[in-house]
């Protein structure tokens, strides 16, 4: 009995540390784009649903092209929609870009709504890589591939991140940005071409979370990634959007508190699960406001 | 002179727009009236919405969950007894053997909105900014997860419906004139000023002995308990009402309705409200 709750304990925790990988990765491109212009972008879940459907459309392509392809649509959407929307709201007030990013966020679904609905059918599906989603088993624990390639994916993606913005000037120059813009500003740091970098990164990451989140639900409609880019934003806030390491585990502990609660609810509980995991938001929130891992700073004003 | 006819023309101007409205749908054909009355109940939510908002300058994404918890209570209180124990056996006892009126229903929806406001804004209006954000947003969440899995309470993840569609032109233009006279009184009164006074400058503010927390808290219930109401008059509206109609949708739609309309004032949130519903039936008829 005791071995089968150990098995089944070790597979909740497998599951959930393959869930917060993906969540991380989401996380830093959203940590990055805030960064530097201070800016929740609400419309990061459309960029990955853009990339599930240029995967599910070229699915018939080799592998490696597929994803080729998926890169350069989400990159080139990312840049876009910086040229075109946040750079001419650049300053504007937190409700305003707000309220534009779920605009875009909702734009682009309509537009994948419309696409989807030439063919008569809602969705698509994109089955290229669909073999990852097959199981091994580890020591008696049963772990998809793509459970393994995601926390392979996440961990190589961020130690590139790292190295790139510890030891690199242009990695520099986003940190400066990011600390104090109108300062790194002054110091010589061009402001076009930092936010340009950040966008794209974020982008990259978008697509990297597009081919890992298609490969686990391989059916694509228009809300694709859409809860789970909330779930991120509310994980990153949480964990202190202030600083990009303490968004990414503010990322990958919500993903990993979902399935952690998810394994230790009991069964017909489970349809609750959205409210435990808000609920422990709330009580995070009321006790470190400024975020959970946000120490050694003053807190946010609390009233 | 000035004094009594500035404030005065504050609440009538927006006041006419909103009768206009109301007069409005009773000319077009029935197909249409449809659109006016949903504007003016979107007006009545974008209303409720801006009294904590546009006064306390702190971003909620919660204020939906009063409209859902407004329109569940006003639904389930009044569909016709004989129908009730069959679309609702779940039910708890005391709501499956009582059924209201319609001026009833409409109350018992805003103090529903309040009550729940009021407890969830105790602890949360400690908070603001991107924190205040979140937790408003977490309170949606699990207000919508509660409504959608628990049959005692309401119809769960099936569809509401039953209920008396009572709404009509003369309702909803009154409904929204209420809505609208509450936000204009709460907001010259002492609490909206002294609420006003922290959204411009918090540290001056609770310098010359402002309590930000208690004032953000009335604002909170206030806007609850309209939000509520107006939540009552959105499911006696439609007639059926599912728990999906009051969450992400409509949260995103109402913020847009007041960013574009203008946070800070009554005529913004009114004129927000109307602009975009126009726009909506526009594109849809189109």
């Amino acid at each position: 009995m005791t071995t089968v709750v150990a098995a089944l304990d070790a597979q909740t925790l497998a599951d959930s540390v393959g869930l917060g990988a993906v969540y991380a990765l989401m996380a830093v491109g959203i940590g990055l784009v805030f960064g530097v212009l201070r800016l929740v972008n609400f419309a990061y879940g459309q960029l990955i649903m853009a990339g599930a459907y240029t995967l599910a459309f070229t699915a018939h392509w080799r592998v490696v092209w597929s994803i080729v392809a998926c890169v350069i649509v989400v990159v080139a959407l990312s840049l876009a929609m910086e040229r075109a929307v946040f750079r001419p709201l650049r300053g504007a007030s937190p409700a305003v870009m707000l309220v534009t990013t779920f605009a875009i966020a909702f734009m682009l679904q309509a537009v994948a709504l419309l696409v989807d609905i030439r063919d008569n059918t809602i969705g698509e599906v994109a089955t290229s890589i669909a073999p990852l989603n097959q199981a091994i088993t580890v020591g008696g624990v049963e772990v998809r591939k793509i459970t393994i390639v995601a926390v392979l994916v996440a961990v190589v993606a961020l130690g590139l991140l790292a190295l790139l913005l510890l030891r690199t000037t242009i990695g520099l120059h986003m940190r400066a940005a990011a600390a104090d813009f109108p300062t790194a500003r002054m110091l010589g740091v061009q402001a076009n071409r930092v936010i340009a970098f950040a966008v794209l990164l974020s982008g990259l990451l978008a697509a990297t979370v597009a081919v890992l989140l298609t490969v686990q639900f391989p059916f694509v409609s228009p809300d694709f990634a859409l809860r789970e880019t909330i779930v991120v934003l509310v994980g990153v806030v949480v964990g202190g959007i202030d600083r990009l390491w303490t968004a990414t585990l503010g990322g990958f502990l919500i993903g990993f508190a979902t399935g952690v609660i998810n394994g230790a609810l009991p069964t017909e509980q489970t349809v609750f699960l959205p409210s435990a995991v808000f609920g422990l938001v709330i009580v995070v929130l009321l006790l470190r406001p400024a975020g959970l891992f946000a120490w050694g700073r003053p807190a946010v004003e609390r009233v | 002179m000035k004094r009594f006819l500035e404030p005065l023309v504050q609440l009538a101007a927006p006041a006419v727009l909103v009768i206009a409205v109301g007069i409005g749908s009773t000319l077009v054909s029935s197909a249409n009236e449809i659109y006016f009355l949903n504007a003016l109940v979107s007006v009545a939510i974008v209303v409720a919405i801006y009294v904590f908002i546009g006064n306390s300058g702190v971003l909620s994404f919660g204020q939906i969950s009063f409209v859902a918890v407004g329109a569940f209570t006003a639904g389930v209180m009044t569909i016709p007894l004989e129908s009730k124990t069959g679309v609702l056996p779940q039910l708890f006892p005391i709501l499956r053997d009582h059924t209201v009126g319609n001026v009833v229903s409409l109350l018992l929806g805003a103090a529903a909105g309040g009550v729940f406001a009021l407890i969830v804004g105790l602890p949360l209006m400690r908070l603001s900014g991107l924190a205040a954000g979140i937790a408003t947003f977490a309170v949606l969440e699990v207000t919508h997860n509660i409504l959608r899995e628990w049959t005692k309470i309401g119809p769960g993840a099936t569809t509401l419906s039953l209920v008396p569609e009572t709404t009509d032109a003369l309702q909803a233009t009154i409904g929204v004139l209420a809505v609208m006279t509450a936000a204009f009184v709460y907001q010259r009164s002492r609490f909206g000023r002294r609420l006003r006074a922290s959204r411009e400058d918090t540290a001056a503010a609770r310098g010359v002995g402002v309590g930000v927390h208690r004032e953000r808290l009335w604002a909170f219930t206030v806007s609850g308990a309209l939000a509520g109401f107006a939540g009552a008059l959105l499911v006696h509206l439609l007639g059926s009402i599912t728990t999906e109609q009051v969450y992400l949708e409509l949260t995103f739609l109402t913020l847009a309705m007041l960013v574009i309309g203008g946070l800070t004032s009554l005529w913004g949130a009114v004129v927000g409200a109307l602009a975009v519903s126009a726009l909506d039936s526009f594109l849809i008829e189109a």
